[in-house]
């Protein structure tokens, strides 16, 4: 177990970058976690005699239009961007994966299925997911799944290309050539083949669901307003942008950062998780 | 002689489709190819890239489906078999491919692929069972048991080859077919895993159908020699007297272009004229029409067929 903790992290502490990736990504988990710790005010409390504060030692990231503090909202806004990232990987992965292996393996049930996601793909993505929102409602969890229909389609395109490439694989063929069924050549060939790009595609998915999270926010189809999520909070902040830019700087920082500590560590991951790069970063 | 054969490929025909210029145009890879293999021993198939050979052995294996004809195996026909026969087939005849790295899965340790027919047809009763046998072909194939434990990419090309080796005589097979086997591999190491295969045929009584376009190896390890072209048979003889003695004009061809270990000595006789016909326009009559310097008119009108000459001695010409 020590072991293998420590093998994990051995790609993060030869790469700094990586490791500051891997830091803000815990970072935000644990803020995530301990937020009703960590935060130093309710973050609904209204409080009209401090309204658009700027920052201080009252309030370090200052206060909006209703007085409420801005760190704690930003605090609280970290649960629901875990909640969004973790959910919309996990439903592209869980659909987009059988659907773009079986795909590859099974040519007629391919035909159809590519065609399906063909058809969901030339939609632009925000307006995928806003035709979906219009369709099951606004929510959290409505959010989640259409956003997560927007990433299904391009996980769903790599895994069938990769697949693809794995079938026509000299050692499928020897496995075909002794016997091997499709569940075997699945578990046992294409399925390990795919896990680091996988990895590479879900964090680039956690990075991209926060902003496409954060446009339903702003839009105002996403989480509901009394919930405090970033995207809520530059929708609600922007008429104050020349005023009281601090509404919006530390929420969009939120989101800027999360996304990008979320590609950070996938590349880390990837050339963690490859063999070939194994033995490079071992030297 | 009367011996049954151990596999005996009868008229086994193959065809691609490929579209040309908007157009399906079918390929004959394969073409009424038959031969039979004795146990114990070595057929050796040359031919150049294309000629269907590789065809042939993806057959025998049933990567590759055969347009006509059959292949009999211990009396049965291998592309009508199921169930337990077909799973005995896969034990039984057993392929080597040829680029050793990327017959090997880089994700599984090279324990887990020489393992994997056993734990497809779960053939291992135990884990300890399936560790000794892992060992066992690891032995057999020269190599370290510590190996098991080890990743392709960390390995040689020849090491690997022996990994693939190891892979296929792991459920004691009767006949094993190497696809250009030793290709990829340094001319020195060629030469260690030719003896390594010679040895496991005389130790595991196996026999084996070599395929290459390398005649110098297939001399080497070869009972037999089989010559094709353009995925015809064009001649069939014992090694010896088809080095020495090469009847069909192609074979004479080949056996001129070997490069020679003495440099003063030029290749002089039979070099070829030309390309060898598109397969997509096979010409009619004799495929090697347009290159033989024997040439006469029956030759581009007929197909010549396989017929005996000497005994064990089979050419495909009209002037021999």
């Amino acid at each position: 177990m020590i072991a293998a903790t420590r093998t994990f992290l051995v790609p993060f502490m030869r790469r700094p970058v990586a490791a500051a990736g891997l830091g803000i990504l815990v970072l935000m988990i644990v803020t995530a976690i301990l937020a009703p710790v960590l935060a130093p005010y309710d973050p609904s409390k209204i409080d009209p005699i401090s309204r658009l504060l700027p920052p201080n030692a009252a309030h370090w990231f200052g206060t909006d239009q209703f007085g409420r503090d801005i760190l704690s909202r930003v605090i609280y806004g970290a649960r629901l961007a875990l909640l969004i990232g973790v959910g919309v990987v996990s439903f592209a992965l869980i659909t987009g994966v059988p659907a773009g292996v079986l795909s590859a393996l099974f040519p007629r049930f391919g035909r159809v299925m590519m065609r399906l996601i063909d058809v969901l793909m030339s939609f632009p993505a925000l307006l995928l997911a806003l035709g979906l929102i219009v369709i099951l409602g606004r929510g959290v969890s409505n959010a989640i799944l259409a956003i997560g229909v927007v990433y299904l389609t391009t996980t769903s395109r790599i895994t069938y290309g990769l697949t693809l490439r794995l079938r026509t694989e000299t050692y499928v063929e020897a496995a075909n050539s002794m016997g091997a069924g499709a569940f075997w050549t699945i578990r046992k060939h294409v399925l390990p083949n795919l896990v680091s790009p996988l990895l590479v595609q879900a964090s680039f998915v956690f990075a991209f669901a926060q902003l496409s999270a954060a446009s339903l926010d702003f839009l105002g189809l996403g989480a509901p307003p009394e919930i405090p999520s970033w995207g809520n909070m530059l929708a609600e902040g922007r008429i104050f942008i020349t005023r009281a830019p601090w509404l919006l700087f530390f929420p969009g920082f939120a989101i800027a950062i999360t996304a990008f500590s979320l590609n950070l560590v996938g590349d880390a991951l990837r050339d963690r998780l490859d063999p070939r790069f194994r033995d490079m970063l071992r030297k | 002689m009367i011996e049954q054969p151990l596999l005996d490929v009868r008229g086994l025909s193959t065809d691609y489709t490929a579209k040309r210029g908007g157009k399906t145009v079918r390929v004959q890879a394969v073409k009424d190819v038959s031969f039979t293999l004795a146990k114990r021993e070595v057929l050796g198939i040359v031919g150049e890239s294309g000629c269907g050979k590789t065809s042939v052995g993806r057959s025998i294996i049933r990567l590759a489906k055969p347009h006509r004809g059959e292949v009999i195996f211990s009396g049965k026909d291998i592309f009508t078999t199921g169930g337990d026969a077909l799973k005995q087939l896969r034990l039984k005849i057993r392929m080597v491919f040829q680029d050793p790295f990327a017959s090997l899965n880089p994700r599984r340790s090279i324990g887990d692929s020489i393992a994997e027919t056993g734990d497809i047809h779960g053939l291992f009763a135990s884990k300890a069972e399936r560790h000794r046998q892992v060992q066992q072909a690891l032995s057999n194939v020269g190599l370290d048991g510590s190996f098991a434990a080890r990743y392709p990419h960390e390995l040689s090309g020849g090491q690997r080859q022996r990994v693939g080796i190891a892979r296929a005589i792991l459920p004691a097979p009767d006949v094993v077919i190497a696809d250009e086997a030793v290709s990829a591999l340094d001319v020195s190491v060629q030469a260690q895993v030719l003896n390594l295969l010679a040895d496991l045929r005389e130790s595991m009584g196996l026999s084996m159908i070599f395929i290459s376009h390398d005649l110098g190896v297939v001399g080497q390890i070869s009972d037999r020699v089989a010559v094709m072209y353009m995925g015809r048979i064009v001649e069939t003889a014992p090694t010896a007297s088809i080095i020495e003695q090469p009847i069909h004009p192609y074979t004479r061809t080949l056996m001129a272009a070997r490069p020679k270990p003495d440099p003063r000595i030029r290749i002089k006789a039979g070099i070829e004229i030309g390309e060898p016909p598109s397969q997509f326009e096979r010409p009619a009559g004799c495929p090697y029409a347009k290159r033989c310097p024997l040439v006469t008119t029956i030759c581009t009108t007929d197909d010549p067929a396989l017929r005996t000459i000497a005994p064990g001695r089979l050419v495909a010409c009209h002037n021999v």
